[in-house]
């Protein structure tokens, strides 16, 4: 297991090289140049002030050198500072953004599996039946509707129609009065929409894993002997089904960590929340290739480390991995 | 729910009032699931409250009142400000805000004359080379500390520096010499003439017991702006919201208005339903939101909206290179083919008035006696015939046996320029002419297009300053790569004329230049002219003083005021604990 582990771990690091070299690549090769869209078309921006800003941020040099500065930096764990105007240094830029979008990937992926594995678990049990196949459609429903186009129906039904909830943001202008049980309630409020419009996109994904995983499982002889030596229904289906259904769904868990760092740029643009995707869309719509690189080393680390995660968990639940 | 909280003046009444709200709200949850029978009458209970909240909600804004220091006004934006040193950032977010932050030496009044702003009065020496400026005594900068030449003579020497990357250093580099005469009193000296410089020294001052000696790029003045402005920097929550604070020894006199804070919501859609929901206070518009979507009694009950013009235009620019559009009279032919009124009415529902060249009507400058290019089809196949173009069987315009066709490009994501592509198009189709459209990202149209100078006929853009000064758009000399004359115009009286004009200070004498320059641009037609957007505004009735005026609205901002009785936002309101 050790062994293993290390093996892997080793692996990770030409593959985590191999990323960013491609990634650096690709981002330099679009057409545009940081500042470049502030600047075009300006007319108070001369020659002489394009030339300035390009070797000021060291544009000048050819890319080789341009990807082995960078790489001299990031093995430093220096992640550079940004591009756009503000010019800070690009871990801050991260750091600020990272809770909230954490906050709201958690709770929707919390949401997401409480939810989801019910009604996977449901539909399996009564295939077939007309709950089933409401509960179906109604999570298809929500992975085929777009995200802001929901989105924005319940914006108006709950925030402009009934006055109940917030729009858009995370804490009201009134936050720093209130007493501390109103501040989780006002955040709480923010937060009910964003939290569960994105884990209405993601229901019919674990749902429907669950539901084969189970049904794969129920067709097993051992279940026909557990039933056959007079277990009751309920005993059946959580001791001796539903352990060996879950192993796939634990998969999907250690692959949906990166997801945890990302955001969806569309969704936290309607609902006016500072999180990763705004940062990473603005960072390449700039062409601010220190904060895109910066997000993508994360981003590539927590992939890789998503995967080994989900091994590892996939050999503690099965002792067939562990032991062979 | 959130806003209630703010619309009652007195503190204890609003925690209480939400507090009751909310409990009675998981009261009736929780009882309706355990006693069924009675849910109806805890429902009724809970719509009584939301009643008498509501109730409160319709206070009348019409009442002027009285002007009154207090409350808050919340903005928005769809862009967060990037860098609040005005100096080192091009976008308008950073801009509007540094604006309430610091001042220039002079600004435009409401009718767009130039007056002193941090400075007293000015003196321009007899051969117009120099400038002298007397400063205001006792401006303050917001730490506290004097301000005096010796920062104005700071901001002229880090904006021409070369390791300053500024986009603004351009007017600055034609300053021969600058100096400080006394603690008050600055003067600077230039090599010809400059007739934009005086109004270049609306650039925003900084403060140089802050900046002097350290590197301007990492200053933390970045993010905490010290300035002399009627608003002091408060708070920037990054992504969510910079906040500003009245400015209580302002030298004009304090802001009515205590708290300034800009939102960032970067969905437009989003924006329009706060202020819908009154989280925003003051937005523009599109003209589909203007006319119909806010012409309902709840939101002209709450909002005022106001309409002006700018200082913008959009045209449609010919490659002047391009074989067809070398000829005089087949630009002129497409001007008279497209028809601007259909444009306007259609597309901006009315909200602009047509264009007639590079200047618009509430400029000083302004010319609207020049030739006008009413939509005429006759007038445009005339010429057209002239130039040696004939009809062919199946309609199309023909010159020695190839047909007259061209590719308009426009940028992506700006739909009002792609459907007056879409309309240009099919008026040029009843003409003869095949116009194709092209929809491209802004990066690669200016890259590979208009840098290129690879392309046949652009549809775009001017923000123009009212200053006017077209030397870099059509000046003969303004053709290189990433300079702005990009459709190659050359007219010698033109050069002459702008030349002129520039070095000229006696703006009657401008005035003529200016004029006979509007002619020639018309009569040559390089561009057609299509129109002059107006601005679309809603601002909250609560506040009061607004004038709109030729510069705009934000001339008189800090008169702006709130009568106590209709005010929202309780002081400390807006900071982040």
């Amino acid at each position: 297991m050790l062994r293993y582990l290390l093996k892997r771990l080793f692996f990770m690091i030409p593959m985590l090289f191999g990323i960013t070299l491609i990634s650096f690549v690709v981002i330099h090769l679009v057409p545009g140049e940081p500042g470049a869209l502030d600047a075009d078309m300006n007319p108070k921006v001369t020659k002489q002030v394009r030339e300035r800003i390009r070797s000021f941020y060291g544009l000048d040099k050819p890319l080789h050198v341009q990807y082995w500065m960078w790489l001299k930096r990031i093995v430093k764990l220096d992640f550079g500072v940004s591009f756009a105007p503000d010019r800070r240094p690009v871990i801050d830029k991260i750091k600020e953004r990272l809770p909230v979008t954490i906050l709201i990937n958690l709770l929707s992926m919390a949401l997401i599996f409480l939810v989801g594995i019910p009604i996977g678990i449901y539909c399996a049990r009564y295939k077939d039946s007309i709950l089933d196949k409401a509960l179906t459609s109604f999570v298809f429903a929500g992975y085929a509707a777009p995200t802001f186009w929901i989105a924005l129906l319940l914006m108006m039904f709950f925030g402009v129609y009934l006055e109940l909830l917030p729009i858009s943001g995370i804490k009201s202008f009134n936050f720093s009065e209130l007493s501390f049980f109103d501040k989780t309630a006002d955040v709480a409020k923010h937060l009910i929409l964003p939290v569960c419009i994105s884990g209405f996109g993601g229901l019919a994904g674990i749902s429907r894993y669950m539901k084969n995983s189970l049904l794969e499982v129920l067709r097993q002889e051992y279940i026909t002997t557990a039933y056959a030596k007079g277990l009751p229904e309920s005993m059946v289906l959580r001791k001796h089904a539903l352990r060996n259904a879950l192993l796939p769904v634990i998969t999907i868990l250690g692959l949906s960590i990166p997801g945890l760092i990302g955001g969806s740029v569309i969704f936290e643009s309607i609902f006016s929340i500072p999180g990763m995707g705004q940062l990473f869309y603005m960072s390449v719509m700039a062409r601010d290739y220190p904060t895109i690189m910066g997000i993508l080393v994360i981003g590539a680390f927590l992939t890789l480390l998503g995967n080994l995660i989900a091994d590892i968990c996939y050999a503690l639940a099965d002792p067939r991995i562990r032991i062979g | 729910m959130a806003f209630r909280h703010f619309l009652t003046s007195k503190a204890e009444s609003i925690s209480f009032s939400s507090a009751s709200f909310t409990l009675t709200d998981t009261f009736v949850r929780i009882t309706t699931s355990m006693l069924p029978r009675h849910s109806l009458l805890y429902i009724l209970l809970a719509l009584l409250f939301l009643g008498c909240s509501q109730q409160k909600g319709t206070t009348s804004y019409d009442d002027p009142g009285k002007p009154a220091y207090g409350d808050t006004i919340v903005m928005a934006s769809i862009g967060e400000a990037s860098n609040l040193i005005p100096l080192l950032s091009t976008d308008s977010a950073s801009h509007e805000i540094a604006g309430r932050v610091y001042n220039g030496l002079v600004k435009y009044d409401k009718d767009l004359n130039i007056v002193g702003d941090l400075a007293e009065s000015w003196e321009i020496a007899k051969d117009n080379l120099s400038i002298t400026f007397r400063l205001k005594k006792d401006v303050k900068w917001h730490d506290g500390k004097p301000f005096t030449a010796h920062d104005v003579m700071y901001t002229y020497k880090v904006t021409i520096d070369p390791k300053t990357p500024t986009a603004y250093a351009a007017d600055f580099q034609l300053v021969k010499k600058a100096e400080v005469c006394d603690d008050h009193t600055f003067r600077v000296t230039y090599d010809k003439p400059f007739a934009p410089a005086l109004i270049s020294w609306a650039t925003a001052i900084m403060p140089r017991h802050l900046l002097e000696g350290k590197d301007i790029t990492t200053s933390p003045l970045i993010r905490k702006p010290v300035g002399t402005g009627p608003f002091v920097f408060k708070e920037w929550i990054p992504g969510d919201r910079v906040v500003l604070a009245a400015n209580t020894d302002y030298f004009e006199g304090r802001p009515y208005i205590d708290r300034y804070i800009m939102r960032i919501i970067p969905d437009s859609a989003t924006m329009f339903l706060e202020l819908k929901r009154y989280g925003v206070d003051m937005m523009g518009l599109t003209p589909l939101q203007f006319l119909k979507q806010t012409e309902y009694p709840r939101f002209k009950q709450e909002y005022n909206k106001f309409k002006y013009l700018g200082f913008s235009y959009t045209y449609l620019g010919f490659n002047l290179k391009h074989g067809p559009f070398k000829d005089k009279r087949v630009r002129q032919a497409i001007s008279y083919a497209i028809d601007r009124k259909e444009i306007i009415d259609g597309i901006l529902l009315g909200l602009g008035e047509e264009a007639t060249g590079p200047f618009t009507p509430n400029m000083w400058a302004y010319n609207g006696n020049v030739r006008r290019y009413g939509y005429s089809m006759e007038k445009a196949l005339a010429l057209l015939k002239d130039a040696g173009y004939e009809k062919g069987s199946d309609g199309i315009l023909k010159k020695n046996g190839s047909p007259f066709e061209f590719t308009l490009l426009v940028n992506q994501g700006n739909t009002v320029r792609i459907q007056c592509a879409e309309l240009i198009q099919r008026r040029l189709a009843e003409v003869g002419i095949t116009a194709k459209i092209r929809v491209l990202e802004w990066a690669s149209l200016i890259n590979e297009f208009i840098d290129k100078r690879n392309f046949e006929a652009i549809i775009l853009g001017w923000s123009i300053n009212p200053e006017p000064d077209p030397y870099d758009i059509w000046h003969s000399s303004k053709q290189g790569v990433k300079e702005l004359n990009f459709i190659s115009f050359e007219n010698k009286e033109v050069d002459e004329l702008i030349e002129k004009a520039r070095h000229t200070f006696d703006r009657e004498k401008r005035k003529r230049y200016y004029g006979r320059f509007q002619e020639i641009i018309a009569e040559e037609a390089p561009y057609v002219f299509l129109f002059y957007p107006y601005a679309t505004v809603a601002i909250h009735k609560r506040f009061k003083g607004i004038e709109p005026a030729a510069a705009g609205l934000n001339h008189n901002f800090i008169k702006w005021y709130v009568p106590e009785d209709q005010r929202r936002y309780k002081a400390n309101a807006a900071l982040s604990p």
